[in-house]
């Protein structure tokens, strides 16, 4: 017996495509903004105009590069991350207190920051880095996947969404609940052939990250017009293409 | 993993804590052990003493500590929890067993098995504490049975050299048979550490910058730019690391303060007696103390985090 | 009783209030105006989102947009007048109250106004009121007015005007929806902030599209894209000749728009020697002639004829003449420019540049695309259908911010018009107000100055030939950083890079005050940082400043504050009104006008003022005609006034919208209840060209029409593409000898060289002086998408992003010089060194380092800690940078920018990079000392060593009924055509497919 629930309602999570990701950062800091008044506000800054500013973020966008050893060809991708929500989520299961818990009703995990104990073994436990220890307050936050936003009447329905979903400029995020294969977003991730990170940890995330695509240049087949172009005439300064070209307007 | 100065005295203060009352509980059931209230009372005063010390230590690093009481909720899957239980369990039949031992010097029959029961109770803590950080996927270090087996050895041996010097000091008669077997288990210490360390340096975990990244088809990975230019909590915690030349050193003084000096100290005391014994004894213990810490010290600073892949880690 | 054995669970509060009221207003936190909502709670502002209605940013919001409350709230906000009391630089300042500021100011500018108005230089830097500021500079009847264009991209927007009557900046984008195949030059960020990051992800995701990305920096943009062609820096001219060499000798070009809507068969007199030469054939009307291959005979150009494109022709007066498009082919066709040539030089493979040309040849003639939308041409050729060919580009600083950047920059449009994708259906497209004449008027006004009498036109203008050019009777320059003379004649934003130094060093004249206005001119926006901080700290041998009198508007205490002597503290962007003007840079896209407005969504807390309101107050206090009525008293109450009541001509005021009783937009009355009807709309208007107007706009009858109506074009004259540009080959005349106005000996030979009516290409100037075995690598910088120059560093949340700069090099080139990463290094140019820690990448041109742009802070700039890791461990390559190139033959040393526009060459950087001394690693060098900060804002600070903000603005639980949940997908149109299954729509508001119902609105 664990104190994750056997199964829930719904798989809530986020699909996050590597291939259009411009690394704006963006959802990183909507997501701030947000939060730091909402269900685990604040999101607390520690010497923000000093020496050595740091703070709780729920979201962060890390950047690789990756390189083909054999082609030399390679790509850089921007990569952001926060919690993936997952299924068998170890960050629940070390926890003493049950502060840490995956709801039933849509399997968003969260923090409850009044009986935290503040022990930081959830951190140790998560194998993503999306657990943020606020300090000032002895407690632990996360990504809420925006609870009090995705429900929330008192917002436009458009808004009703994460903030970092609804910010991001290329709409290289989505939203929606990952268990029902007829969802949309699990049709998108079906689509694109989307990937859990790190499965041989064992957490079962529901996030999804969607892959770069096979890139229209060089390095894959489908070049626009393999075919070079041929020249009309070679001589040294094209007099003969000048010559062509006195009624070239007539002709088109 | 960053070492956190109140987590080491923990583990290493209950352990050796809880190695005496094993000890001491056993000793007694074979019959090894005086009735005198003065050994009864140093011995447990010197036993529970560190597991309280330990106890209470751990609760300092908590953010919120008066909320501990919170922490045996969740028994069924978190062994921090267990822990937390099995501690306190323990203190039931370990305190009685102390009390009827120092205060009317019974000690035998029913309260034998009440000092065993307790034994049984300590073992369990320890292998609580132990499968915290074993039961850790994410930290392929301590994701071994030789977590467990090193920390049931150091706590039995340093809890035995406790045993050596309070015989001595009391001149019990069985002194060299504690010795003896204290020998035996810094042997058994020293090559569940060597084991450990062997495991520790024989490979890496299954996670690689290309599984974190999930972009492994796509080429070698490797960082570009971390999300935040200053370290945030997540680096300060999970991102220590440890140079490969500083850690070679800390190992040789591990190897000479908890082992070698401890085992000649321990020998030499079969050879001589009185007062001279007590002092090799007690020069065992403080060699061991100092030893248990570096080593402790070193069982976080040389775990490594798979989250450090997202770091420019390229193995964890 | 506590059982401890109990799971507690937490009841969660799924629909908690969040704000008290929500206001919309534009963001400021870039130059790229997006729509926002405001979420307001107890005063404070809580949250801020995009605006789904907004044309701009369709409710998406950037970083800097999101960071917006805490600069807002920022502890480096100036709080009350300064007054310097210490030496410049010191940061010694008493607090005054605005009455004396104000009294400061108008003695100070109705002295130089009385005496001798140019002795007032005025220059804005981000400045989105450019349109009020330049008027405000006419009217004071000082020439010395600019903006940051100069130092910003003078290049790409003159480039873009001389020849297509339009830029790319924010002033044009690509068919975002229909393009096939777009190229990108040297873009890490640019102004379209986010528009750009909208295009790109839905073409992305449409699928069968090509993004080429050219730049030396795989990194952003070009992180995404399917082919990133690593260029080496400043040698684009030369790539994109060789891509035109390649289609002229394949004669995959679109002639027949070549011959109908541009230049290239107006005929180009031919006769070496005579003062015009090089100039067009025209008839005696002035209008330029082509040879008419019915009639065979010269006829007048831009009338329904078959012009010939090449070939030598016969005027009537006897002489010879080519069409232009003769002479472009026959410098293009030369092997010269051959992608071999090239290759050598940019270092992008000669096969790579051939199959880029074939990749666009086919896109181009092989995929048109085709809208059955009938249109008229400005001859009345009804049209039957719209051809387009889907090939659009876009190219910002990396091509311009070289001192080859303008022709470069004429180059790259000129190769949109060979392949016909200008307007047209999956190309680049105009934004309103453009297409303008080519170039636009007005021309740079400033030949008569006098005292108290305004300037007679605009500071700022096209020229388009040595008579426009602004001269003393000596032929010197008459402007302060010497725009429109023979040193920079086409100046089109003038150099604001040159102002302090020039001023300083009285070349060509000393200032009495100088002012200034949102430009960290006193560091990130400088070249030569020290040099500058010298600059306006120099005092004469009497002991006075060598720039007397600096009066400088900030909102923040930026490096510049503490060199000013009059500091005008200025508001927040949510604390005022603003008007993002058609006068201006406007909203406007592709298929309409569009304009914005600011209004003061929270009351300031400080003793501030918007420096828009100032400038209408001190032009009152002055006298200025405009600013004041017949009998002296102030014309405008305040800027909002201004806003809805100025009219510049008939009818057309700083706002497009709602004019008149409201119904009319555009041209009309003034509309007292014109800011609420904009605030009832989102703070914006947005007009829509008709169907038949949205393309061809330069030669559409029916766009030309409107645009004449909104006042956009003076006449509704077709817009004819400018390929061979004769304003050039004016300039060159002059130089060669002809014509009243010639360039003084010192500047003929450079005059004669550089103004080519064809695009040129020659090695960057630093790149050409320096020795290049001494610095042989590149250095350029790119925007953080995050932050804005200077001011986003200040921000909490920004600053925990980047708080440091590194100097990214390519690993290989590391290696050879046994350079690690995370090492320190000293970089090291002609005119100094920097020292900066390394980090090693591939993505990155061997020839080239860079770094993120403006990170590096001024110890105790902004009132961060001065420990702070931007002032230790931060720093800028304008250090390095020099604002004048080393001395040419002549021992003259010209500004180190384009010798056409005068843009800023940034980009020409050239540099040596070596491994420090261990014991000099870990803090940057040099390291200026730091600035006092006054107490009213280094108060701000006190009791900031933890900010918990929004602690207290989580909201109270409202009782609410949880909402019904909807997936959220991006991009939701372009998936709904490639994912089974998924209903169209936008994000979470989908077409139900079933009860194809339209749209399901989520709020119910
Ligand atoms: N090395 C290098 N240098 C560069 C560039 C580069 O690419 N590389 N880019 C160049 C270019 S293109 C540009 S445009 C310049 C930009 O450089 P700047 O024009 O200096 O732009 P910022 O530093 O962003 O802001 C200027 C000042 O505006 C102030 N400010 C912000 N908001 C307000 C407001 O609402 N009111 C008032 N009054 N002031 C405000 C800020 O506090 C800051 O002091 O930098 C140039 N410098
Ligand atoms: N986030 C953010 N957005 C901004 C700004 C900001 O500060 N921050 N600033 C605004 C301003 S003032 C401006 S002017 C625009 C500028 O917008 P951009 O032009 O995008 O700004 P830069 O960062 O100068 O980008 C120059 C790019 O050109 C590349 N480059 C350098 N040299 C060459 C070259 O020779 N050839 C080619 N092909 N590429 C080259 C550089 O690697 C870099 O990627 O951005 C505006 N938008
Ligand atoms: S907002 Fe979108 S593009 Fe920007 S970093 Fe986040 S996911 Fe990437
Ligand atoms: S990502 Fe980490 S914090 Fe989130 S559920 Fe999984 S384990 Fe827990
Ligand atoms: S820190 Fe809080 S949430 Fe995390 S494990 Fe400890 S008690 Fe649970
Ligand atoms: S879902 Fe909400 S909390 Fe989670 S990362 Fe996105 S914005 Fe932040
Ligand atoms: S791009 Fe970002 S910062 Fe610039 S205006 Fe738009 S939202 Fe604001
Ligand atoms: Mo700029």
């Amino acid at each position: 017996m664990t104190s994750l629930p056997e199964t829930t309602n719904k798989q809530l999570g986020l699909v996050i495509d590597l291939d259009i990701c411009v690394g704006c950062h963006a959802c990183a800091v909507n997501c701030k903004e947000w939060n730091t008044g909402g269900h685990s506000a604040p999101l607390t800054d520690y010497d923000p105009y000093g020496a050595d500013p740091s703070g709780v973020w729920f979201n962060r966008i890390h950047s690789f590069e990756v390189e083909e050893e054999e082609t030399g060809l390679g790509r850089t991708v921007h990569f952001p991350k926060s919690c993936l929500h997952c299924n068998d989520a170890p960050c629940v299961t070390v926890c003493p207190t049950g502060a840490s818990y995956k709801r039933e009703e849509d399997g968003i995990v969260l923090v409850n920051a009044d009986i935290c104990i503040g022990c930081k073994l959830c951190s140790w436990a998560c194998p993503y880095g999306a657990r943020e220890y606020d300090e000032d307050e002895g407690v632990m936050k996360k990504c809420t996947l925006c609870v009090d936003k995705i429900y929330n009447e008192n917002l436009p329905g458009e808004s009703r969404v994460p903030a970092c979903v609804s910010t991001c400029p290329v709409g290289a995020r989505h939203f929606g609940d990952l268990g029902d294969p007829l969802s949309d977003v699990s049709k998108l991730v079906e689509a694109r052939g989307g990937f859990a990170l790190m499965p041989e940890q064992g957490c079962d995330p529901v996030n999804r990250y969607l892959p770069p695509r096979q890139r229209a240049g060089p390095s894959s087949s489908q070049t626009v017009a393999p075919r070079l172009l041929e020249h009309k005439d070679e001589s040294a300064d094209g007099a003969g293409l000048l010559a062509r070209w006195v009624d070239k307007v007539l002709s088109v | 993993m960053h070492p956190a100065k109140s987590v080491i005295f923990f583990t290493t203060a209950s352990g050796a804590g809880y190695g005496l009352l094993i000890w001491l509980a056993v000793a007694n059931a074979l019959g090894l052990l005086p009735a005198s209230w003065g050994f009864a009372l140093a011995a447990f005063a010197a036993s529970l003493g560190l597991i309280t010390a330990g106890l209470l230590s751990s609760t300092m690093h908590l953010g919120h500590p008066e909320r501990a009481w919170r922490a045996m909720s969740q028994w069924r899957s978190s062994w921090l929890s267990r822990e937390g239980l099995a501690a306190l369990a323990t203190y039931g039949p370990a305190g009685l067993f102390a009390f009827f031992w120092i205060v009317f010097g019974a000690r035998d029959g029913l309260l034998a098995l009440l000092g065993l029961l307790a034994a049984a109770g300590a073992l369990a803590t320890v292998y609580c504490t132990a499968m915290i950080y074993a039961s850790l996927k994410t930290i392929r270090a301590w994701h071994t049975p030789w977590t467990f087996i090193c920390y049931a050895a150091f706590s039995l041996m340093t809890g035995g050299l406790l045993l050596c010097f309070l015989a001595r000091l009391w001149d019990l008669a069985d002194a060299n048979v504690f010795a003896s077997a204290s020998l035996l288990l810094i042997g058994a210490a020293f090559l569940s550490k060597a084991f450990y360390w062997k495991h520790l340096d024989g490979g890496h975990s299954q996670s690689t910058a290309e599984t974190a990244t999930g972009l492994g088809d796509f080429g070698k990975v490797s960082m570009l730019e971390p999300p935040h230019t200053e370290k945030n909590y997540l680096l300060k915690e999970m991102g220590f690391q440890i140079a490969r030349k500083h850690a070679q050193k800390l190992r040789s003084i591990t190897w000479v303060t908890l082992f070698a000096v401890p085992l000649v100290a321990t020998g030499l005391s079969l050879a001589v007696a009185g007062t001279p014994a007590t002092l090799l004894a007690f020069v065992g213990v403080l060699s061991a103390a100092l030893g248990i810490i570096v080593e402790r010290w070193l069982f976080f600073a040389e775990a490594q985090h798979v989250v450090t892949l997202y770091y420019g880690a390229s193995s964890a | 009783m506590l059982n401890p054995f109990k799971t507690v669970r937490e009841d969660v509060d799924l629909t908690p209030a969040v704000a008290d009221e929500v206001k919309t207003t534009t963001c400021y936190m870039c130059a790229c105006r997006c729509g926002i909502r405001v979420y307001l709670k107890d005063g404070t502002v809580r949250y801020i989102e995009g605006n789904p209605d907004h044309p701009v940013n369709k409710g998406v919001l950037c970083a800097k947009g999101s960071a917006g409350i805490m600069n807002h709230y920022s502890p480096a906000r100036l709080t009350k007048p300064l007054k310097r009391v210490g030496e410049r630089g010191s940061g010694e300042f008493e607090e005054i109250e605005w009455d004396e500021a104000i009294a400061t100011a108008v003695g100070w500018l109705s002295e130089v106004r009385a005496k001798d108005p140019k002795k007032l230089a005025f220059f804005t830097g981000r400045d989105q009121s450019q349109s009020l500021t330049g008027w405000w500079a006419a009217q004071f009847g000082t020439p010395n007015f600019a903006a940051h264009g100069g130092f910003c991209s003078v290049n790409m927007a003159a480039g873009g005007l001389y020849t297509l009557g339009g830029a790319f900046w924010e002033f044009g984008e690509p068919d975002w929806d229909l393009t096939k195949y777009f190229m990108l030059f040297g873009v890490a960020e640019d102004h379209d902030s986010n528009p750009i990051k909208i295009g790109l992800g839905k073409m992305r995701t449409r699928g069968g599209t090509k993004f080429v990305s050219v730049n030396p920096c795989r990194t952003g943009y070009s992180a995404i894209a399917d082919e990133w062609i690593g260029i080496r820096p400043g040698t684009d001219g030369l790539f994109i000749f060789a891509l035109i060499h390649e289609l002229l000798r394949a004669e995959k070009i679109d002639f027949g728009y070549l011959g109908r809507y541009t230049n290239a068969p107006w005929l180009v007199i031919d006769d070496p020697g005579a003062a015009d030469h090089g100039l067009f054939a025209r008839d005696d009307t002035g209008k330029p002639l082509v040879f008419d291959l019915t009639t065979q005979a010269p006829a007048s150009a831009v009338t329904d004829v078959k012009p010939a494109l090449t070939g030598e022709y016969t005027l009537v007066d006897g002489r010879t003449a080519r069409p232009a498009f003769e002479h472009l082919a026959r410098r293009f066709l030369s092997k010269e420019y051959s992608p071999d040539r090239a290759a050598s030089v940019t270092g992008i493979e000669a096969q790579t540049i051939r199959r880029l040309a074939a990749e666009l040849a086919d896109v181009a003639f092989a995929q048109e695309v085709v809208l059955e939308t009938p249109w008229t041409d400005f001859l009345g050729r009804r049209h039957e259908k719209l051809v387009g060919r889907p090939i659009s580009m876009h190219a910002m600083r990396g091509i311009s911010a070289h001192s080859n950047g303008f022709h470069t920059c004429r180059a790259l449009h000129i190769l949109q018009v060979l392949l016909g994708s200008v307007d047209v259906p999956g190309g680049w497209r105009y934004k309103a107000p453009f297409p303008k004449p080519i170039p636009p008027g007005p021309k740079p006004a400033g030949h008569k100055l006098a005292p108290d009498t305004p300037l007679g036109g605009m500071p700022i203008g096209n020229p388009t030939g040595p008579e426009d050019l602004v001269l003393t009777d000596e032929g010197e320059p008459v402007r302060i950083d010497k725009a429109y003379s023979w040193e920079h004649p086409v100046a089109a934003h003038g150099l604001m890079h040159m102002v302090i130094h020039n001023a300083w060093a009285g070349d060509p004249y000393p200032v009495d005050v100088l002012m200034m206005y949102m430009a960290n001119m006193g560091w990130n926006s400088s070249m030569n940082v020290p040099g500058t901080i010298k600059y306006l700290t120099d005092k004469d041998d009497a002991g006075n400043y060598k720039i007397p009198k600096l009066i400088y508007s900030d909102t923040y205490y930026s490096e510049m504050v503490s060199y000013a002597d009059l500091v005008l503290p200025d508001t927040t962007y949510l604390e005022r009104w603003d008007c993002i003007s058609l006068l201006d840079r406007p909203i406007s896209s592709a298929h309409g006008p569009a304009d914005a407005i600011r209004q003061p969504v929270v009351e300031p807390d400080r003793d501030v003022r918007a420096f828009q309101e100032v400038l209408i107050h001190l032009g009152a206090q002055l006298g200025l005609p405009g600013l004041t009525n017949d009998d002296g008293s102030a014309k405008f109450k305040n800027y909002a006034d201004y806003m809805v009541n100025h009219q510049r001509q008939d009818g057309i005021g700083p706002l497009a919208g709602w004019r008149g009783n409201g119904s009319t937009h555009g041209r009309g009355a003034s509309n007292p209840d014109q800011l609420s009807r904009y605030i009832e709309n989102g703070c914006f208007w947005q007009g829509e060209f008709p169907q038949d107007a949205q393309y061809m706009k330069p030669v559409n009858k029916s766009y030309l029409a409107c645009a004449k109506e909104l006042g956009f074009i003076p006449s509704d004259e077709p817009i004819i593409l400018q390929l061979y540009s004769e304003p050039m080959q004016k300039f060159r005349l002059a130089a060669e000898g002809h014509g009243p106005r010639q360039p003084p000996e010192k500047h003929r030979a450079r005059v004669k060289a550089y103004f080519d009516p064809l695009p040129i290409w020659y090695t960057p100037f630093e790149e050409a002086v320096v020795d290049n075995e001494t610095y042989p690598l590149h250095a350029i910088t790119q925007r953080p998408m995050h932050m804005y120059h200077s001011w986003g560093g200040q921000n909490v949340w920004l600053r925990q992003i980047t708080a440091q700069n590194r100097l990214f090099m390519n690993r290989k080139t590391a290696a050879d010089l046994g350079i690690g990463d995370d090492d320190w290094v000293w970089i090291e140019s002609h005119r100094g060194r920097v020292k900066a820690q390394v980090r090693l990448m591939d993505g990155t041109h061997p020839s080239t380092v860079w770094t993120w742009n403006a990170i590096g802070k001024r110890k105790g700039g902004w009132n961060l800690d001065p420990d702070a890791p931007e002032a230790q461990r931060g720093f800028l390559l304008n250090h390095l940078i020099s604002e004048l190139l080393p001395e040419r033959e002549g021992g003259y040393r010209y500004s180190n920018s384009d010798p056409v526009t005068g843009q800023a060459a940034w980009y020409d950087l050239r540099v040596r990079v070596e491994r420090c001394a261990p014991e000099e690693a870990g803090v940057t060098s040099p390291l200026f000392e730091a600035a006092k900060v006054p107490e009213s804002v280094s108060a701000h600070r006190e009791g900031t060593a933890i900010s918990r903000f929004g602690a207290r603005l989580r909201g109270a639980a409202t009782g609410a009924k949880p909402a019904r949940l909807r997936d959220w997908i991006g991009n939701r149109k372009e998936y709904a055509k490639t994912v089974a299954g998924l209903p169209d729509g936008h994000g979470n508001l989908s077409k139900r497919q079933k009860s194809g119902a339209g749209e399901e609105d989520p709020s119910q």
